[in-house]
């Protein structure tokens, strides 16, 4: 199998995702390479920062058309956490900020519960636990598990986002892993 | 809510982790990621690793323990000690943490926790605050400061910290229970989540300080033996608190 591209975007914790896909056997680059983002096989967008910092690196390196190219071409990327909701169409973070627009939907400030969200929780209708840590959430049609209402997975096309850190989940987190980089 | 969450915190000096009682008379308990692999394979829900002899030069020692735990753990840590600038919170964050823990360094200069902030947003940003006579205190708790626990907290939660952990240093290591009546306090006065450190002596302890807070920190309970967490987080869980489903079948 070919490389896992991991998107370097500048604020992200790329370390642990890497580390937990080494463990699971699969190699990875880490790179804003526009080249390599479009050619890969499967890219992950991981997510820690800030989206209006995240969005001007993208848009700069090229790595944002990279992605958008890749998506319209049914080439699967799958975003973690902050790279979940960078694919949504907007974001009420920062002020406001258009984001990369792969999928319906747009991202605002956590309600009803105490922000920022941090700590375990049931995925539905997985019936899993999960580790969460944002402090804003989802709005979209695509939105295909929840935890506690909060969209936990949104999914269309060739993209699959995820509000959790499958890579800081535990077991549970690396065979789910596993099994949507096998599946993809 | 989530899960209430139950954080094994590594004591580390000169990368080694340590254990005193009421931050004197070190004792060595042990390599961080030997410890570290053992509770997260027990059910640790996070990590805490809080470098407690930091200096400028010693970071780069903390970085290595840093990058070595993010290899071999699948759990979210949190890093704290010596950290006084975005810089370092940098280096921290890539070495592979997730959080950072300012203390000291955030009373000093409080503008380090809106900058780490907008950085990496606020869940990554805990401001630790050692805690007695209704004072923070700083400098590992050797220097009382003229700031009430409260006020701080409360600035601290404005500058956009995304967690507060409290140490109340008259409890630390004295394993008669949490400071309730602190955390109580607190836990009517802000809005993020509290991490209640110092004094657990049992289970029953951790259960009873997990009505008030969101996450609770455990040391010396569970470093004379760390392959008992798993027992000591059964026994939590009796009690009722609500910690994620973990079955040790995983490991």
């Amino acid at each position: 199998m070919s490389d896992v591209v991991i998107v370097d975007y500048g604020a992200g914790n790329t370390r642990s995702v890497r580390a937990t896909l080494h463990r699971l056997g699969i190699t990875t680059v880490v790179t804003n390479n526009p080249l390599s983002i479009y050619d890969a096989h499967q890219v992950i967008l991981p997510g820690v920062g800030s989206a209006r910092s995240a969005m001007a690196v993208l848009r700069e390196s090229g790595a944002a058309d990279a992605l958008r190219r890749r998506f319209k071409n049914e080439k699967f990327t799958l975003g973690i956490c902050l790279g979940m909701q960078l694919a949504l169409e907007h974001t009420d973070e920062d002020d406001g900020v258009a984001t990369l627009g792969l999928i319906e939907g747009h991202v605002r400030r956590v309600e009803g519960c105490m922000v920022p969200r941090l700590g375990w929780s049931l995925v539905e209708p997985w019936n899993e636990a999960f580790y969460f840590a944002h402090s804003f959430e989802a709005i979209s049609p695509h939105t295909t598990a929840t935890a506690e209402g909060v969209a936990a997975v949104c999914e269309y096309g060739s993209f699959t986002g995820v509000q959790f850190h499958p890579e800081k989940s535990g077991l549970v987190g690396e065979r789910w892993l596993a099994a949507c980089l096998s599946a993809a | 809510m989530p899960f209430r969450r139950l954080i094994p915190c590594l004591d580390v000096a000169h990368g080694r982790v340590v254990k005193g009682v009421k931050f004197v008379g070190l004792r060595d308990v042990g390599d961080p990621v030997d410890l570290a692999t053992a509770y997260s394979r027990g059910g640790a829900d996070e990590l805490i690793f809080l470098d407690i002899a930091a200096t400028v030069n010693e970071l780069s020692t903390m970085i290595d323990v840093v990058a070595r735990v993010a290899d071999v753990v699948n759990i979210p840590f949190t890093v704290g000690g010596g950290i006084r600038s975005v810089d370092d919170a940098t280096r921290i964050i890539d070495a592979g943490a997730d959080r950072v823990s300012i203390n000291s360094a955030a009373i000093e200069t409080p503008e380090l926790i809106s900058r780490i902030a907008e950085r990496y947003g606020s869940q990554a940003v805990v401001v630790a605050m050692d805690v007695a006579d209704g004072v923070v205190f700083t400098h590992g708790g050797s220097r009382a400061t003229e700031r009430s626990f409260e006020a701080w907290a409360v600035e601290a939660g404005e500058r956009g910290a995304g967690e507060l952990l409290v140490t109340s240093i008259n409890f630390d290591g004295e394993r008669s229970g949490y400071d309730l009546a602190t955390l109580r306090a607190l836990r009517g006065l802000v809005q993020i989540p509290l991490i209640a450190s110092g004094g657990a002596g049992s289970a029953a302890h951790v259960a009873e300080v997990l009505e008030v807070t969101e996450a609770a920190l455990v040391a010396s309970i569970v470093h004379d033996d760390p392959a008992n967490f798993p027992a000591i987080r059964r026994t939590i869980l009796e009690t009722g608190v609500t910690l994620r489903p973990y079955e040790e079948t995983d490991i």
